[in-house]
């Protein structure tokens, strides 16, 4: 009797346990963040903690406000402006870099190590002398922008553009198709899931190019403004700008997952279009 | 026996191919072989015995560093225009739809796709059975699908000669069967000189004029049998006592080598 009513009772409590572990599934991280926040608010409101050590959310909140909206979107528009033009500029000189380097193997050992060189100097370091060679100006802090964004998209858009089937290099080679059409119509069109997967990394080090561009050298900018208010002790109000730089930071890097769900469907795979 | 008219497309003088010469193993060696015009060869051996190196050779995508192949009187030095691969994964563009995966090939070598040569490719699908699949991208496709799509593809240029490289390998064997009927229903509509690589002797013996058996590498030519089983084969065939004899033949080569040694 028993075992025939169990089946259907852990069916049962199978698809309860199913029904709640999607539910986690999606509203997992929202549930940390809250529980997160709310804990940090308690923390610091009943454990005395010094606001300049661990401001409460609720006073990061009020420092937000304190601020004008016009001075923010100062500050932000310095930020934005320089790590655009970095990652525009990294695009621009990588990828063709990186397409030479794929097809030619003299240019790939000669760069190649001249690259994993200026990739290992910690740009932080370098970063004062540039201003003190290009001046206090924004091309200096686009340079800083672009030496820390450029590498990881140069080595992405090289393995997408070598790990291409070696059949259609096959299929290219039996058609006798001239080699800039291999690269174009074969080699690059199969990079381009490793290329965004580049360019997610690049334009998070953008923000943090243009920011430690900011902390050697300007008068704008939200890494600035976070460096200005930590040395007056305003410390809630630097909280307030390192979350909205966190929160740019999010937004690019969605726009270039939204830009490649636009413009390349068919490069993410099936089940997490 | 052969006739003037059905003197060798494709010929092969005791070819070999040495893919290291440092360690001076070869991978195939002394292949002798004379292909007919709109026969249909499949080669059969263990894996790594260098079935792929014999088809890479008449592609002219690999130079044998011994002997000579040659097509239509002509030797072998680079690829030519007149054949088609198909290749043992479909190896469809993703980002382009299945018409114009078929027309990749036009647009690679020439740059440009004309109006004429759409509905070539459109003829082409519906005679593979797959006009309403045009407009698709590859991965809607099953892979039986996605295969066909590959052959269509090889066949867009006309080419005289067909390669195909274990081209059904990767599907399962219902699919498998069908796709093999599928192609002989191609090949009997375009006549077309055929080599087929495959590892499953009872496809080889399914499909071919003759059939190429090979030994494990360095691969040399263990036998060639004609296969006279009538034409047109169906899954009739399969239980035919005369199959049935010429797979046990196949068989004996491969798995007793040292008898024929």
């Amino acid at each position: 009797m028993s075992q025939k009513s169990m089946p259907n009772k852990t069916a049962l409590s199978d698809k309860a346990t199913l029904a709640i572990r999607q539910w986690l599934l999606n509203y997992a991280s929202a549930l940390f963040f809250i529980v997160f926040v709310v804990m940090w608010e308690l923390i610091c409101r009943f454990g005395k903690v010094p606001v300049y050590i661990l401001p409460s959310p609720v006073s990061i909140v009020n420092a937000f406000f304190d601020v004008e909206f016009s001075r923010w979107l100062e500050h932000l528009w310095a930020t934005l402006r320089v790590a655009l033009m970095g990652f525009a500029l990294s695009i621009c000189i990588s990828i063709p870099l990186a397409i030479a380097m794929v097809r030619s193997e003299v240019l790939s050992r000669t760069i190649y190590p001249a690259l994993v060189v200026i990739q290992s100097t910690p740009v932080v370091a370098v970063a004062p002398l540039i201003i003190v060679l290009m001046g206090t100006g924004d091309m200096s802090r686009v340079l800083i922008t672009c030496l820390i964004t450029f590498f990881p998209l140069v080595v992405s858009t090289a393995t997408g553009m070598l790990e291409t089937p070696e059949e259609l290099i096959e299929l290219s080679k039996s058609l006798r198709a001239p080699r800039y059409r291999e690269t174009w119509q074969i080699r690059i069109p199969y990079a381009i899931p490793h290329i965004f997967s580049g360019l997610k990394v690049s334009i998070t080090l953008a923000i943090i190019g243009a920011v430690v561009a900011e902390f050697v050298a300007a008068e704008k900018g939200l890494g600035y403004f976070i460096q200005f208010s930590t040395s007056f002790f305003k410390i809630p109000q630097a909280f307030a700008g390192l979350i909205f730089l966190a929160v740019v930071s999010l937004v690019l890097f969605k726009s270039v997952q939204w830009a490649q769900q636009w413009l390349y469907p068919w490069s993410i795979p099936k089940n997490k279009r | 026996m052969t006739k003037a008219s059905e003197r060798a497309f494709v010929r092969m003088e005791q070819v070999g191919h040495c893919y290291d010469p440092a360690a001076g193993n070869m991978a195939v060696q002394q292949i002798d072989l004379e292909i007919h015009r709109h026969e249909f060869v499949a080669v059969v051996g263990p894996s790594g015995c260098g079935k792929s190196t014999l088809l890479r050779m008449v592609a002219g995508l690999l130079i044998p560093s011994a002997g000579k192949v040659s097509v239509f009187d002509r030797q072998v030095t680079e690829p030519r225009d007149d054949v088609g691969i198909v290749f043992q994964k479909p190896t469809l563009l993703p980002w382009l739809t299945v018409r114009d995966n078929v027309l990749f090939p036009l647009k690679h070598k020439y740059g440009l796709v004309t109006a004429a040569d759409k509905v070539r490719a459109e003829e082409l699908l519906a005679m593979a059975g797959l006009a309403q699949f045009s407009a698709r991208m590859p991965d809607e496709l099953s892979g039986g699908m996605q295969q066909r799509v590959g052959i269509v593809r090889a066949l867009l240029l006309n080419p005289d000669i067909l390669l195909m490289d274990e081209p059904f390998s990767a599907l399962d064997a219902m699919t498998r069967e069908q796709i093999g009927f599928d192609l002989l229903d191609i090949w009997t509509e375009h006549p077309k000189t055929v080599l087929f690589i495959t590892h499953s002797i009872s496809e080889a013996v399914l499909l071919a004029d003759r059939v190429l058996v090979m030994s494990q590498r360095p691969g040399t030519v263990l036998d060639l049998i004609e296969i006279d089983i009538p034409r047109p084969r169906s899954s009739a065939t399969i239980n035919s006592p005369r199959f049935a004899e010429l797979t046990a033949r196949i068989r004996k080569h491969i798995y007793e080598p040292e008898v024929h040694a």
